[in-house]
């Protein structure tokens, strides 16, 4: 038999050096930094362990060395692959570029029964249709929405309350699918809705073309209609009746719930979880306060209100992740989309956390009057008087130049997390959102300076507050591996 | 019908259609005789006088009693043997394209051999029309099967053609894949049900290459497998549970959920005690008992990143409970035993029992499981 050789046969690390492949570092606390490469895999490491392999000295029989090796932060003589791994990974994490505007939402009506303060967007329920969407318009909507390339379409309706524009849904329902006999997409519609104004009829077409209904509910009944005042003050009540009604007719997985975190939120997230858990909800997403309020009219750095939100967020967390500690699983949704970052070679659709920004490109608003709006948060800007998100008319403008067109360009490309100051040595960069929106409202600029920008602070939080603790704890990193693949 | 050696299709049906009886060899095991068969095969001398004359028979010896309706076989008379190359009771039947190799595995169950052996292809392309078209898998190993170049390409063309119901399982170290070319035309094949298994012992290049003792291994494998996924070739990765590849289990895992998330299957595998295995048992072996904590970490990583995962060559009494449902009775039935400990165990249903090989060393965990945790 011919001999075997031992394994230093095939070590050649020890003697060639190492070449390191792009990586960055920030502090992860007192002691610890964070370390990712390209791809956004992460190593904690101490300071010493930092400067030594910045500094090409850490030798090839260290524990670390192999994690780096591992985890493609260098490459030495043994092997190459990592540079084709990689890239392989790093065009994973862009892929879903090309296939351009996923997520189109419909404003069907402005109205609504509902007077919620933290609304930029709804108009007083009366019979005037003036803000309601038209045909003609939902027609030169959907225009667009097929001249996008993306073989996944969501349709979504929002209003005001969409509903009290059903037959405007019904129609474009109609329209979306007659269109889609020959456009072949992978197509979908969710219906956002306060419930409260939801008939049979309503659901049994939702029932019929598998329409998702996604709702509002803040919290118990006390936080939930103090937040969102209607006539009878009954929204609560209203929004439990119809998530109960919406599960039987749609089946459990087809009605979605948001919360709003607003100043009355943030003392209360145990009672919040707990009644999403109550209505055998699977998670719940923490969301960040707007803001699209008292930021935007101040133009400051609502620090402030960014701890206090903070504190609420990770109190709801450490409260969340005990209960599945215990056996019962449940997700935050905000932490589970940084985690699949973090923790898987694909990427989140979430617009907040894209870069280049999701704006336009991810997802796009159509308004009730044909003004076509690079996000959501665009649109209520618009509603305060600043329209620097318009990107056009869908009576005036064909896909060309709205998709095309400077004010959908140049919030992008200056945007972009990857090169602009502040962001471009971020270690965590590879897991944030360029934001733009979010930057001009409170800065002026699509940019912003980082330092002082609250949606930066809050995301390096998040970032090292998910990083500690799969660190601390071998059990919480196998939840956070779980919720990294569900969403 | 070729004299010499014949390649034969068995059958015991004495009503064959009268056009296919030429083609075939009928075993003979009593009863009336019927006419018209290329071959006679009997299992006893005493039949010699009821065959045809000028028809050519041979006795089947005790060590054949196996064979029956269906069946693939070379006849050697001027050696007085047969080979079987294809049985039709059994659910997985493969072919060993070659016995060349360009890895020395450290484990290897079928140690490679540098002889030429181009007559093994012909052998198999004239086997597979003549296989039950309803079989439901078949597999190709080695030595390593993609050594034989285009050669490679027409047998895995000719199971797509003959057996157009039949997946097609092939065991490949990769490494020829990696310049893209033989990837290609495996892809350009389109073969309706084809995997890929290709092996991968750690995450790094170093300690990969030494269980598979070549060095650039590791990298030209995982190329390989890029290669294949790129030109939509189905591949599983397989991982042998030994001394050498626990070590760096769990960031192996960690390292396939993060790099190679798109591949379809991954078997984490005991090691079979054959060939080299056996010769280098001491190096290799650990007892599976010591690694159920790497394995359930390893299995629970590449799980929740949704990669279908399974456990091969495993007992269910060692296997740690949380990933006992992972557990595949990978052993083929006839190869399945059972070791003396295991007398009065209400497992061996769902257990995968041992090879045979396994007597030498197996755990020392192996034990009766004599009531169902509730």
């Amino acid at each position: 038999m011919a001999k075997f050789r031992d394994v230093a046969a095939f070590d050649d690390s020890a003697s060639s050096g190492y070449t390191m492949l792009p990586w960055r570092f920030t502090s992860l606390d007192d002691e610890r930094y964070v370390a990712t490469n390209m791809a956004g895999e992460y190593l904690a490491m101490s300071r010493e362990e930092i400067f030594d392999f910045a500094s090409g000295r850490l030798p090839a029989n260290d524990d670390l060395y192999t994690d780096l090796k591992s985890r493609h932060f260098l490459i030495d003589a043994d092997t190459d692959v990592a540079v084709d791994l990689l890239a392989l990974k790093v065009r994973t994490k862009l892929a879903p570029l090309a296939n351009f505007t996923g997520l189109h939402i419909f404003v069907t009506t402005l109205r609504c029964e509902h007077s919620c303060p933290y609304c930029q967007v709804s108009r007083a329920n009366d019979d005037k249709r003036e803000f309601d969407m038209t045909e003609e318009t939902a027609m030169r909507a959907l225009d667009l929405v097929f001249a996008s390339p993306s073989p996944a379409i969501k349709i979504e309706f929002q209003g005001g309350e969409s509903l009290l524009n059903m037959p405007m849904i019904r129609f474009i329902v109609a329209e979306a699918l007659r269109r889609n006999a020959t456009a072949q997409r992978n197509l979908a519609f969710v219906i956002a809705t306060n419930l409260a104004v939801l008939d049979e009829e309503t659901l049994a077409f939702a029932r019929e073309h598998g329409i998702l209904m996604s709702t509002s509910l803040d919290g118990p009944a006390d936080l939930h209609n103090r937040n969102r005042p209607r006539p009878g003050k009954n929204s609560h009540e209203k929004a439990i009746d119809g998530i109960k009604r919406a599960r039987t007719a749609l089946g459990h997985y087809n009605v979605g719930a948001l919360m709003t975190t607003t100043a009355a939120s943030l003392s209360r997230p145990r009672e919040i979880i707990d009644e999403y858990i109550r209505l055998d909800f699977g998670g719940i997403f923490l969301r960040p306060l707007s803001p699209y309020g008292f930021a935007i009219k101040t133009k400051t750095y609502a620090a402030y209100d960014q701890r206090k939100w903070l504190n609420f967020y990770f109190e709801g967390l450490d409260y969340i992740i005990d209960l599945n500690l215990a056996g019962h699983e449940f997700i935050e949704h905000y932490a589970a989309m940084v985690l699949k970052k973090m923790l898987t070679p694909l990427q989140t659709s979430y617009v907040d956390l894209m870069s280049p920004a999701g704006i336009g490109i991810g997802a796009i608003v159509y308004n009730y009057d044909g003004t076509v709006y690079a996000s959501d948060e665009s649109r209520m800007l618009a509603e305060m008087g600043d329209t620097t998100f318009a990107l056009g008319n869908v009576h005036d403008n064909n896909f060309a130049e709205i998709m095309l067109g400077e004010a959908l360009l140049n919030p992008l490309e200056q945007s972009f997390a990857g090169s602009v100051p502040g962001c471009s040595w971020c270690a965590f960069e590879p897991w944030c959102g360029a934001e733009p929106v979010f930057h001009h409202a409170t800065q002026g600029d699509f940019v912003g300076k980082k330092p002082l920008s609250s949606f930066c602070t809050r995301n390096m939080s998040v970032f090292r507050g998910l990083i500690s603790r799969m660190e601390a704890d071998p059990e919480v990193r196998r939840i956070f591996e779980r919720w990294a693949n569900i969403v | 019908m070729e004299s010499g050696s014949p390649l034969l299709r068995l059958t015991t049906n004495r009503a064959r259609p009268t056009p296919l009886r030429a083609l075939e060899a009928f075993v003979y095991e009593g009863g009336e005789m019927p006419d018209g068969f290329g071959w006679y095969l009997l299992r006893s001398p005493d039949a010699m006088t009821r065959v045809p004359v000028g028809v050519p028979a041979a006795m089947l010896p005790a060590e054949f009693d196996h064979l029956a309706d269906g069946d693939v076989v070379r006849l050697e008379p001027s050696r007085g043997g047969l080979r079987t190359l294809f049985r039709k009771a059994v659910p997985y039947n493969h072919f060993l394209l070659t016995e060349r190799c360009n890895n020395y595995c450290l484990m290897c169950s079928q140690p490679p051999r540098a002889v030429e052996d181009g007559w093994i292809v012909d052998e198999i392309l004239e086997a597979l029309p003549l296989i039950d078209r309803q079989a439901t898998e078949i597999g190709f190993t080695g030595g390593e099967p993609t050594l034989l170049g285009d050669r490679f390409i027409e047998l895995v063309k000719a199971a797509n053609s003959h057996l157009p119901a039949t997946a097609l399982h092939i065991l490949s170290n990769g490494r020829t894949f990696a310049a893209g070319t033989l990837a290609r035309d495996l892809g350009a094949v389109r073969h309706h049900d084809l995997m890929m298994g290709i092996p991968v012992y750690a995450d790094l290049a170093h300690l990969h290459d030494h269980v598979v003792q070549a060095n650039g291994a590791f990298d030209e494998t995982i190329r390989g497998i890029l290669a294949l996924k790129a030109h939509g070739v189905r591949v599983e990765v397989r991982v042998v549970l030994q001394q050498q590849t626990i070590a760096r289990l769990i960031p192996l895992a960690q390292f396939l959920a993060r790099n190679l998330l798109f591949i379809d299957h991954v078997a984490l595998m005991g090691l079979e005690l054959t060939g080299f295995a056996r010769a280098n048992l001491e190096q290799i072996w650990i007892d599976p008992a010591d690694y159920q904590a790497e394995l359930a970490e390893a299995v629970g990583i590449l799980d929740r990143a949704g990669l279908r995962t399974s456990i091969y060559n495993s007992q269910t009494c060692v296997l740690a409970p949380s990933i006992r449902r992972f557990a595949r009775r990978s052993i083929s039935d006839w190869k399945q035993e059972y070791m003396p400990d295991c007398t009065g165990c209400l497992a061996k249903n769902e257990c995968g029992g041992f090879f045979s090989s396994a007597k030498i060393r197996y755990s020392r965990a192996i034990s009766p499981i004599t009531e169902y945790a509730t």
